[in-house]
């Protein structure tokens, strides 16, 4: 495929971008994406709408997010690297933002949005529980009823931020059918949203969805790549030379990758759940393992059998935990633009453990899965590279599954 | 030449009557329970069978249509399978339309061309994808219908006046007309909501309309039948299906007479409102 001029005009009008995207939705629903659509559109383009999400960004969620060094990981790797290799490690603090992820710096525009257009009611999906913590608590923040949809399996590995949501004032409902993670959480709230039509906004989580979802998310996600970018600057005086975030629907990392897609010297890398391993079949790599299909009101990359049934994915990481990714990942894997591997479980705890050691840092599940390939890709880059790795969330709500891993009791 | 499908509804308003559509899920709960009914529909009294292509993440779908779609794939169900069952329906009946509903990535998976030669070669009438909405007509609508296949559009009770003619542009066949917001086999239709929805939309078309989700009963599919040309009926067959099946979701004796016999009292009830004869 020959490289477009550039990679940030993204999607077309009819939100694909090149074969993916577009809006494969029940009719019921497409009055409801349209409308969602023309009110983006001019919320973008009011002044006002910006100015409210500025100052809640800035004095809700708390950002600008800080740049680190992480110095004692930077060194541990030059350890066990050729003399003059070892590359120079900054981590995105999107741990540090209210709620504990990046994902508030999307249901903040969303809310907003949705306040805009007069919905009183929230539906969301969540994986980790991150998203979900996310929404109930800007619903508290602006008295909204809030309902959040999550695997069976996932409220039982997530427990932490199960009652959190709860505390925070949400509904949390238990969702029974098929793999009971991520993908059924999203079938049930297309089901509550087809059935809710005239009062309910859906909080997509992720760069995934219908038109303009993928696009919508992605913009309120750039915040973190357009800070990373002046941050650098002034820290350094010059781009970063390569980017790397995990992967599941590929929100933090489109965050951080979109403000770079444009220049060339950027090196970018997504990183998937290899789960068991990718022969195991017990993974959740779309990219690295699945098809283009057309799932959830976009066509993307997914896990699939040959009769087009979408396969359970598997991952440590319930935020992983998905079968699909968004669609303008797919994309840039195809152009080329960026490059995509994954990391096992074991990897990723490995990473977990590591980071939390070295900086004092516990990150989530999600964000080990990127420290596990910084670990592998940073000693084989000199020691001039400059390399920012999204910490998208904390540990906290891991800690009780990472204790009962290593066989601790709590 | 006439399809089946509209030969099928000028016969039904011949007689004054609207169409009993009748919903099973293909493969549900094995593949030669499911051929042995789907071949017993006609005689029942169906006049249109939909004939559900399962999938694993039926969005649209109520619990009845989700475990049905599930129990299918459990048993081995694949959309090859799914054609060759309408493949021998046809050697036996070559009158009642049978339409295929389903999502869209089995089809894509399969390859739309090469569905479309072998689901027009099996015998089947007409597609109901449901997340292929207007705005993907490229996708599989038009080709169906170059292919000679009906792409039988859903309208739903969110399509406003202003969206309708987008909707309808390139639907042949029939106009299947959602009666509720909301997912299969949940809330109860509205009679006379539906009545006032399908008066809106028959300004706009000259294709039949026929009313499904949300038609459990007997007595609710006659009270629909009053003011639509069909009425289609999915999450009760399925769940009367469901109810006759043994704690390892295998058929039972009871499983085929079940359905067959819903199938009958609905055709009663359909066929005991007469309606203003059409032309």
């Amino acid at each position: 495929m020959n490289a477009p001029n550039s990679f940030r005009t993204g999607p077309d009008d009819n939100g694909h971008f090149g074969l993916f995207g577009g809006r494969f939705v029940a009719e019921t629903l497409m009055p409801l994406i349209l409308d969602l659509e023309t009110a983006y559109n001019e919320a973008k383009a009011d002044p006002a709408y910006k100015a409210e999400m500025d100052a809640g960004l800035k004095h809700y969620v708390g950002r600008p997010s800080p740049l680190y060094y992480a110095e004692r990981l930077t060194e541990h790797l030059r350890a066990g690297a050729a003399p003059g290799m070892g590359a120079k490690i900054y981590f995105k603090r999107e741990e540090l933002n209210h709620t504990g992820s990046h994902k508030v710096n999307n249901v903040l525009g969303q809310i907003l949005l949705a306040r805009r257009m007069g919905k009183k009611r929230i539906i969301a999906e969540t994986g980790a529980g991150q998203h979900g913590v996310a929404t109930a608590t800007l619903c508290a923040r602006y008295g909204l009823e809030c309902v959040v949809y999550m695997g069976a399996v996932d409220v039982a590995r997530q427990a932490p931020n199960v009652f959190r949501m709860k505390m925070l004032g949400a509904s949390v409902v238990p969702v029974q059918s098929g793999s009971k993670t991520l993908k059924d959480a999203m079938n049930e709230a297309l089901r509550d949203w087809v059935t809710n039509v005239s009062d309910t906004f859906y909080c997509i989580g992720t760069v995934a969805g219908p038109h303009p979802y993928p696009a919508m998310v992605r913009d309120f996600q750039s915040i973190i790549g357009t800070e990373t970018r002046e941050q650098m600057l002034e820290m350094e005086g010059r781009l970063p030379d390569s980017l790397i975030a995990c992967i599941g629907g590929g929100s933090n990392a489109m965050g951080l990758f979109h403000p770079f897609l444009d220049d060339p010297s950027v090196r970018i890398f997504g990183v998937e759940a290899a789960g068991h391993g990718i022969p195991s079949g017990q993974h959740a790599a779309s990219l690295t393992g699945g098809r283009p299909g057309v799932l959830h009101g976009n066509r993307t990359y997914l896990l699939m059998d040959g009769d087009g049934q979408i396969a359970e994915a598997h991952s440590i990481s319930a935020g992983l935990d998905y079968p699909g990714i968004g669609p303008e990942h797919s994309w840039l894997h195809d152009t080329g633009r960026a490059t995509y591997i994954s990391a096992t479980d074991d990897e990723a705890l490995a990473a977990f453990q590591l980071v939390a050691k070295l900086e004092g840092i516990i990150p989530a599940l999600e964000p080990a899965h990127a420290l596990a390939k910084v670990a592998d890709l940073a000693p084989t880059l000199p020691e001039d590279h400059l390399m920012v790795v999204n910490l998208s969330g904390r540990g906290d709500k891991d800690i009780p599954q990472v204790a009962d891993i290593l066989g601790t009791s709590l | 030449m006439s399809t089946r499908i509209e030969t099928r509804f000028k016969a039904c308003a011949t007689e004054g009557r609207a169409a009993l559509v009748t919903f099973v899920t293909a493969g549900d709960p094995d593949f030669d329970t499911s051929l042995a009914l789907l071949k017993a529909l006609p005689a029942a009294g169906a006049d249109i069978i939909e004939f559900g292509v399962p999938f694993t993440d039926p969005m649209a779908d109520g619990p009845a249509i989700q475990a049905a779609g599930l129990r299918a794939l459990a048993a081995g169900q694949t959309l090859a399978k799914t054609l060759a069952m309408v493949k021998t329906f046809r050697e036996g009946d070559n009158t009642t339309p049978v339409v295929l509903m389903g999502y869209y990535n089995p089809v894509y998976v399969y390859g739309v061309e090469r569905f479309l030669n072998d689901a027009k070669a099996a015998g089947v009438d007409g597609l109901v994808v449901v997340d292929l909405p207007p705005e993907e007509d490229e996708e599989l609508c038009l080709p169906a219908l170059a292919a000679g296949l009906d792409f039988i559009r859903l309208a739903t009770p969110t399509t406003d006046d202003k969206r309708l003619p987008a909707v309808l542009k390139h639907t042949a066949g029939f106009v299947y007309y959602v009666s509720i917001t909301g997912i299969t086999g949940m809330a109860q239709a509205d009679p006379t909501a539906v009545g006032t929805a399908v008066t809106r939309i028959k300004r706009h078309t000259a294709l039949p309309v026929a009313v499904g989700f949300g038609v459990k009963t007997p007595e609710s599919a006659a009270a629909i039948a009053a003011n639509a040309d069909g009425v289609v009926v999915g999450s009760a067959l399925i769940d009367a299906l469901r109810a006759t099946l043994d704690s390892e979701n295998r058929a039972t004796p009871a499983t085929l007479p079940a359905v067959t016999d819903l199938v009958g009292r609905l055709a009663d009830a359909v066929r005991g409102v007469r309606r203003q004869a059409a032309e």
